[in-house]
């Protein structure tokens, strides 16, 4: 989404982005972020928190605006109710090890049918 | 045990280069990063100026995915909004939350009513839907470009992009 932004940016047209991962967005580099510090998933607000999406989108607006140079970023004054969030994402329990192993061998082989499905159909055409 | 910091914003970048190395990857994701950032300022007034919205989100049928599964920048109209789209493709924290709620990832009531307010020129007729792709290449040669000709056809001044 970040190289999305740079690339409507240098060809003329103001973005902002919204999104919830600060660090990735952050070291990619985007001339407008508004980061929301709540769970992935729900980038505007917390889902049917019709208030706290819209003072969201709001400032998204401000941002595009006000913003005087590139690589601005705002924190909205959002939270999530339950703090254990932080340390769900991506966690790694080592007492999963095989199960994620093995998940992985599944990803990789459901890649290469589908790395092999589209050099198929590009041969066709 | 790892602890975490209550207020520190979570290190994505870390996590996702762990887990990947539980599943077995034996190359890290390489991030994309930019020592410059391009910036054009908004040429009207806010109140002027016709905005388009941007998701990774895909349409429920999945239409926008080719036989090969190669997903592709897909559009839907905002009148009426869709009441819900597929995200299930898409990496995020599905221990904490959902995306029931459409609003809470791409805001087109929100927006709507903020035009009606009058604080936008306008919402653009069309959402765009880009795909999240491990290729920097495909997202900056094909779907990038797709999505700027898009929004201009729409007679977007600037956009929102939304991240899940």
């Amino acid at each position: 989404m970040s190289l999305v932004a740079r690339h409507l940016e240098a060809n003329g047209l103001p973005t902002v982005v919204i999104g919830s991962g600060r660090d990735i967005v952050e070291y990619c580099g985007v001339p407008r972020f508004v980061f929301t510090d709540i769970p992935l998933g729900n980038p505007v607000g917390p889902p049917w928190r019709r208030d706290i999406q819209r003072a969201v989108v709001e400032l998204a607006l401000d941002t595009l605006a006000t913003a005087e140079r590139p690589r601005m970023t705002v924190v909205a004054p959002v939270s999530w109710d339950d703090p254990a969030w932080r340390g769900r994402y991506g966690r790694v329990d080592p007492a999963e090890r095989e199960r994620l192993l093995q998940l992985g061998r599944e990803r990789r082989q459901r890649a290469d049918e589908r790395k092999a499905r589209a050099a198929s159909t590009s041969t066709e055409a | 045990m790892t602890t975490i910091d209550v207020d520190r914003p979570v290190p994505y970048m870390e996590r996702t280069r762990r887990y990947y190395r539980a599943l077995g990857y034996e190359q890290d994701y390489v991030w994309a990063t930019f020592a410059d950032v391009p910036f054009t300022r908004l040429a009207k007034p806010l109140g002027a100026t016709r905005i388009g919205l941007v998701t990774t989100a895909s349409p429920l049928d999945r239409s926008n995915h080719d036989a090969s599964g190669t997903r592709h920048v897909w559009s839907g109209s905002v009148a009426p909004p869709p009441q819900s789209l597929f995200t299930d493709n898409l990496a995020w924290d599905k221990d904490s939350t959902h995306t029931r709620d459409r609003e809470s990832f791409l805001p087109i009531e929100t927006m709507t009513a903020l035009a009606r307010e009058g604080r936008l020129g306008g919402l653009a007729s069309h959402f765009h839907g880009v795909p999240t792709e491990y290729s920097h290449r495909k997202t900056l040669a094909e779907d990038a470009p797709q999505v700027l000709a898009r929004l201009r056809d729409d007679g977007a001044d600037a956009a929102i992009l939304c991240a899940l």
